[in-house]
């Protein structure tokens, strides 16, 4: 799959850990994941039908398992979001064939619209940023217009595959 | 039921195939293979396919679409009568999302005969 990058790479992204305070007065916790799924699974767990994306995050805990054995692998970058030392928020970035990274992010639905997704990608880009990685990529269903906002304010720009997804892409270096 | 299967040059194209043939052996479906590639090259799919509906041991017709699978594959739905199209359910990407691409949408929009997604 080719994706096209900006020319102009984004930067100035914040690094995990970091602690933010959302707009409904919570206090968050970004961190890089070590591994522990557990609170991840729970999380999984308690999401929501219509906050799926494109089949994920799949629905039965033995399948939420597998999925994130294998997306939480050492070549790939997580980060955490926290509130109160249960986890509401998770972006990961994956390794592509390409050598670019594909990242997704959930937030639980009692934490959306509180800008906990923005803090998010915007740490983990700064990290991925850290670890030398240069480009990321992702897809996202063309009505979902809140999550396209979310990404163009971040600095991902559109960049084709206008069926039922678009496809958006970021140059970090 | 005559049940049409789209078969794309992938590895989840050939899952589909297994699943549909699977199930066409309890209910007694009558399949047919449409063949079709997006990337790679139809002969090696059509080889392929030809060959694992040999090991399945199952009954039933392959054609080739070389052009427009989407279009044509809701055509011939329609033309001959066929109660049922099947896809694959498209490629994941790196982190597991499923990529549906032109031929699913094209089907899915247009055809009146009733679609599945093998995922």
């Amino acid at each position: 799959m080719s994706v096209e990058y900006p020319d102009e790479p984004v930067d100035g992204f914040p690094t995990p850990p970091r602690t933010v305070t959302d707009r409904e007065g919570r206090e968050i916790e970004l961190t890089r994941a070590d591994g522990d799924t557990e609170d991840l699974v729970e999380m999984y767990l308690d999401f929501e039908e219509e906050d799926r994306a494109q089949g994920i995050p799949p629905t039965k805990e033995p399948d939420i398992r597998e999925w994130l054995d294998a997306v939480m692998t050492d070549d790939g970058l997580n980060v955490i979001a926290r509130n109160e030392g249960n986890a509401v928020g998770h972006v990961m970035l994956v390794s592509d064939s390409d050598g670019a990274y594909e990242l997704a992010i959930f937030v639980l639905q009692p934490y959306q619209g509180a800008g906990i997704g923005t803090a998010l990608v915007e740490t983990a880009l700064g990290a991925a940023a850290e670890e030398g990685i240069d480009r990321v990529w992702l897809s996202v269903e063309r009505w979902n217009k809140p999550a396209v906002n979310l990404y163009e304010k971040i600095g991902f720009q559109s960049c084709g595959g206008e069926r039922f997804e678009r496809m958006m892409a970021l140059r970090l270096a | 039921m005559r049940v049409l299967v789209g078969i794309e040059d992938t590895d989840h194209g050939i899952k589909a195939l297994e699943s549909t043939v699977e199930r066409a052996k309890q209910t007694g479906d009558d399949l047919t293979v449409a063949i079709y590639a997006t990337d790679g090259s139809i002969e090696e799919t059509e080889s392929a396919v030809r060959d694992r509906i040999e090991t399945l041991d199952v009954d039933c017709a392959v054609e080739r679409i070389d052009s427009d699978p989407g279009s044509r594959l809701v055509e011939l739905a329609e033309r001959e009568e066929y109660d049922q199209i099947v896809l694959s359910g498209g490629q994941r990407s790196p982190l597991g999302k499923i990529k549906l691409d032109d031929v699913h949408e094209f089907v899915l929009l247009n055809s009146r005969t009733t679609v599945k997604l093998v995922r």
